[in-house]
């Protein structure tokens, strides 16, 4: 097959690191190529270069797209050869319909008044293609995160695409959307198209590549042709620099006697459409030491239940009993559920985690300021010691705690996020989607952490749609569908099968 | 630069110095263009009114003109660090003007009461706006357009459509009075000047003490040679100023109210929790507040504030032109926003200093004042002003797309 892109000794420096140093990528013609490497290696960096949004003469080395040199000066050059990126956070604007969002920008018009019939009439052909059945009308805000994710990618389909970037495409989707969307990319293959492919979910990687590029610290250190049969383990030892024979720690059971939490029926009302229960009469516990799981499908109201128990961050008309230690808990804003010892580790680090403009140092402690001030004054010294002591613990790369959020990669900003609630030393934690887009190597750093704190007493209720994460670091296990509990059952005796059976069952009951 | 003599050494050491100070100053611009372009235009001015502007009586005057500006800009900066605008301040330093004069000159009321009152009913107004603002998420602008209006007619309601005045003299003092001389020394007001030098000392003193602190746990620091220069500069020129208004009358009274309120607020804001926590709020509402931030209340203080800030200006402003008129405080909503816009604070939020506000309205009043002494018509003079407003923002853009 010919070669339809090299990017040749790529180096691309921010004030203070290197992000990319002399990295090398060749991709063919109609291949699945993937990208893998550790939180920071630079995979995004790359191919941000690669598709103009750094600039030609902002990075040294050469692209070859098509046997030419090519020096794009933004997104509409690189675009206008085919080229196609769908960044690792979404960029759909909500309050649009989905025929809109697929041609911003590249409007289906005439003397520039837009063709509505031409506009939605192409929109449904493109819909048809990714396998999405909504009418382009509907709002994107209305949508899910895995149709969100197929309207982007109509939108690359509309604009002539012959290599398609997808940045961690699957990172929010669940294993049934997962596997929709890699199917699709196969049948993409099958017509001709090539694309490539970042994400730290490596079954996924093994399943659907052809070539792997591991980066590693900015570095390309290997390409391995997935026809030889490549295994996991093997990729991983690229990626980290040395074999993880575990992907989980050890589960010690910690679990005591004391129940830290008690929830009894705990019912959440939409905000707007005030008749549908988004949580509907939920009752569960968990109890000192132990690791509590929630399993479920997207949309399930795992976060609307989180986010309601923690001060009423979601949701309206919130009826039921929380209990701590004991007694009737007051959760009824952030700070009083701070205070009672709760913490709430957000899904959507870019929204509700992050001061994305401020520094690690001052992200950190922002739960917690009062920890590292003298009275009223922050003591800057204890603040910088703290947040280095979590950029070590939690090994986030970056220049030095005094970077911004905002230009750290992904997993590094999640882990970030992470730091600013371990640091407020909470009784119970709730993490929700704790390794969404972090690598293999700091995950099982994140699970240790996660057990280690359960073996020093705290309650961790984690809300996952990776049932294997589910089943490598709970204890006990609640299935939730449509708002409900349907299932609780000891993780040593859950399977996918029984979960997945689980949450069927109840949707055929309520039918 | 002059950090040569001030760092004894060989030369490869003084070499070294100022190319990491130089770098240092390039990859800080965006903090310290603002005073550059500060000093500039001072000299330009200097130059171009052939030493008028900074005459003794022409340096008092522009403190004395543009205090209420300063007042009224280090509120306008935690409103705008927060998210949020403030339209109204304009209209409020009127009406509190014209409560003032209503109160002390129609209804006899003893003056220093007056003025408290008057300053508890602009914090009274900035809470009845920012309650729409953070409880009910009304936005600020609509919330304060609002309230322009709605002061300004008060305003005119209060005075009839009269001028109130005059004040009684002690009242004046606000604003044309002087710290007393208790030297008494001939021609020169020594305890001004003594006053000039013992705060000059403190914040070079404050400032080697937090560097010293942050040596010691190896927080990043800035060059030495710049460091000292940075501070030597600032040292000499508070002893010159205070040098040359000592030699006309001494301080004005103002200046001491804005001196204190541009300390307070600097520490409020970079160093404690609350300015910690607002600058928060301005970052990302939803993660401040679900970090246990209790944004309502904040913003809600934040407008509160700034009534009384606007309070004070108003009567500041008063006993400045001793009289109360319906005409007060007209448009000056749109000078405030524009210091603290040129002293770098973002139209999102989350982003400006205290000090870059007072020194963005200084550039305004520098500017102001010297093309008023050059005998530049009000035309010309807005165009320009709306000029420099633009080119600061257009060069903070710039420069935060580069870095
Ligand atoms: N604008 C920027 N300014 C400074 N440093 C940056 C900037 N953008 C990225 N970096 C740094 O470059 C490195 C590579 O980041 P990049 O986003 O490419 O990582 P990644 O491989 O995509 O990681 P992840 O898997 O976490 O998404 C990181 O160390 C990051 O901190
Ligand atoms: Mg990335």
């Amino acid at each position: 097959m010919p070669t339809i892109l090299e990017m040749r000794g790529i180096t691309k420096e921010f004030p203070g690191v290197k992000a990319l140093n002399n990295v090398s990528l060749s991709v063919e013609e109609g291949e699945i190529h993937a990208l893998v490497g550790e939180n920071g290696a630079g995979k995004s960096t790359l191919m941000k270069v690669l598709s103009g949004v750094y600039p030609h003469g902002s990075y040294s080395g050469d692209i070859v797209f098509d046997g030419e040199v090519r020096a794009y000066r933004g997104i509409r050059d690189s675009e206008a050869d085919g080229i196609i990126i769908i960044h690792q956070e979404l960029a759909l604007i909500p309050l649009l319909s989905i025929a809109e969002n697929i041609f911003l920008g590249n409007e289906r018009a005439r003397g520039g008044i837009i063709d509505w019939r031409r506009t939605e009439a192409r929109a449904a052909e493109l819909l048809e293609q990714v396998g999405l059945r909504e009418s382009p009308k509907t709002l994107v805000d209305d949508l899910g995160l895995g149709k969100q994710q197929l309207v982007e990618i109509a939108k690359a389909l509309s604009k002539d695409v012959r290599l398609m970037i997808l940045d961690e495409p699957t990172s929010s989707l669940n294993e049934t959307d997962s596997r929709k969307l890699l199917d699709l990319l196969l049948e993409f293959k099958a017509k001709g198209m090539t694309s490539i492919l970042i994400s730290h979910k490596l079954n996924e990687i093994s399943r659907v590549a052809d070539t792997i590029t591991v980066i590693r610290d900015g570095a390309a250190v290997s390409r391995l042709d997935c026809a030889e049969g490549i295994s996991e383990g093997r990729i991983i030892r690229d990626m980290v620099g040395r074999s993880l024979d575990n992907r989980f720690p050890e589960r010690v059971a910690h679990a005591r006697e004391e129940t830290a939490l008690e929830v009894r029926n705990w019912t959440v009302r939409h905000p707007i459409h005030s008749e549908r229960r988004v949580v509907d009469d939920v009752s569960f516990h968990v109890k000192r030491g132990e690791v509590l799981g929630i399993a479920g499908l997207m949309g399930a109201g795992r976060t609307e239940l989180a986010m309601s128990l923690f001060g009423r961050s979601w949701g309206a008309g919130i009826e039921g009993e929380a209990w701590i230690g004991g007694a009737r808990a007051d959760l009824s804003t952030v700070r009083r559920a701070i205070d009672a010892g709760l913490a709430y580790v957000t899904e959507d680090r870019k929204t509700y985690g992050l001061v994305l403009d401020d520094t690690i140092r001052r992200n950190v402690p922002l739960a917690k300021l009062e920890a590292v001030a003298d009275g009223l004054v922050v003591n800057r010294n204890r603040e910088a010691e703290v947040a280095e002591r979590y950029r070590k613990r939690l090994n986030i790369k970056s220049s030095s705690i005094e970077q911004e959020a905002v230009n750290l990669s992904g997993g590094n900003q999640q882990k970030v996020v992470l730091s600013k609630w371990l640091f407020a030393d909470p009784d119970i934690l709730i993490l929700d989607e704790p390794t969404r887009g972090i690598d293999v190597g700091a995950k099982f750093e994140i699970y240790t952490v996660i057990r280690d704190l359960a073996a020093s007493g705290k309650a961790i209720i984690v809300i996952s749609s990776e049932m294997p994460e589910l089943l490598g670091v709970t204890d006990r296990l609640y299935v939730m569908n449509e708002g409900r509990f349907v299932a609780e059952m000891a993780t040593e005796e859950a399977s996918q099968e029984r979960i997945m059976t689980a949450i069927i069952k109840s949707g055929e009951e309520a039918a | 630069m002059t950090q040569a003599s001030t760092n004894p050494g060989s030369d490869g050491f003084t070499a070294s110095q100022a190319k990491a100070s130089w770098s240092f100053l390039r990859g800080h611009l965006r903090e310290y263009g603002i005073l550059f372009a500060l000093i500039a235009i001072m000299v330009f001015f200097q130059i171009a009114t052939d030493g008028i502007l900074l005459k003794p009586i022409n340096l008092t005057n522009l403190v004395l003109q543009n205090s209420y500006i300063v007042i009224m800009a280090i509120g306008m900066l935690l409103v705008i660090v927060s998210g949020h605008i403030d339209l109204s301040v304009g209209s409020v330093l009127g009406f509190v003007g014209a409560l003032a004069a209503v109160m002390i000159v129609q209804w006899d009321l003893p003056y220093l009461l007056a003025a408290v009152l008057c300053l508890a009913a602009g914090a009274l107004i900035g809470m009845a706006q920012g309650f729409w603002v953070a409880y009910f998420r009304i936005p600020s602008f609509i919330v304060t357009l609002a309230g322009m209006l709605v002061f300004k007619g008060l305003t005119l309601w209060l005075l009839a459509g009269q001028s109130v005045g005059p004040f009684p003299a002690q009242f004046q003092l606000i604003a044309s009075g002087f710290i007393p001389d208790i030297f008494g020394a001939e021609g020169l007001n020594l305890f001004s000047l003594v006053i000039g030098l013992v705060v000059a000392t403190a914040i070079l003193a404050f400032a080697i003490r937090t560097r010293m602190s942050q040596a010691k746990t190896g927080a990043p620091t800035e060059p030495f040679a710049f460091f000292a220069a940075k501070h030597g500069l600032i040292f000499v020129a508070l002893v010159y100023m205070s040098w040359l208004m000592a030699g006309f009358r001494g301080l004005p009274n103002v200046f001491i109210v804005m001196a204190l309120l541009i300390a307070i607020y600097s520490f409020v804001t970079s160093r404690t929790t609350i300015g910690r926590r607002i600058y928060a709020i301005g970052g990302n509402e939803k993660a401040a507040t679900l970090s246990g931030i209790n944004s309502q209340r904040l913003v809600f203080l934040t407008f509160a504030n700034m009534g009384m800030l606007a309070a004070l200006a108003g009567l500041v402003f008063a006993a400045r032109l001793n009289t109360a008129t319906p005409k007060a405080g007209v448009s000056f909503e749109l000078d405030v926003i524009a210091a603290v816009f040129i002293g770098g604070a973002s139209m999102a939020g989350g982003v400006g200093t205290v000090v870059g506000a007072v020194i963005g309205a200084f550039i305004m009043g520098v500017m102001n004042n010297g093309m008023s002494i050059l005998g530049i018509g009000i035309d010309w003079q807005q165009c320009i002003k709306g000029l420099v407003l633009l080119a600061a923002v257009i060069f903070d853009v710039m420069n935060k797309k580069k870095g």
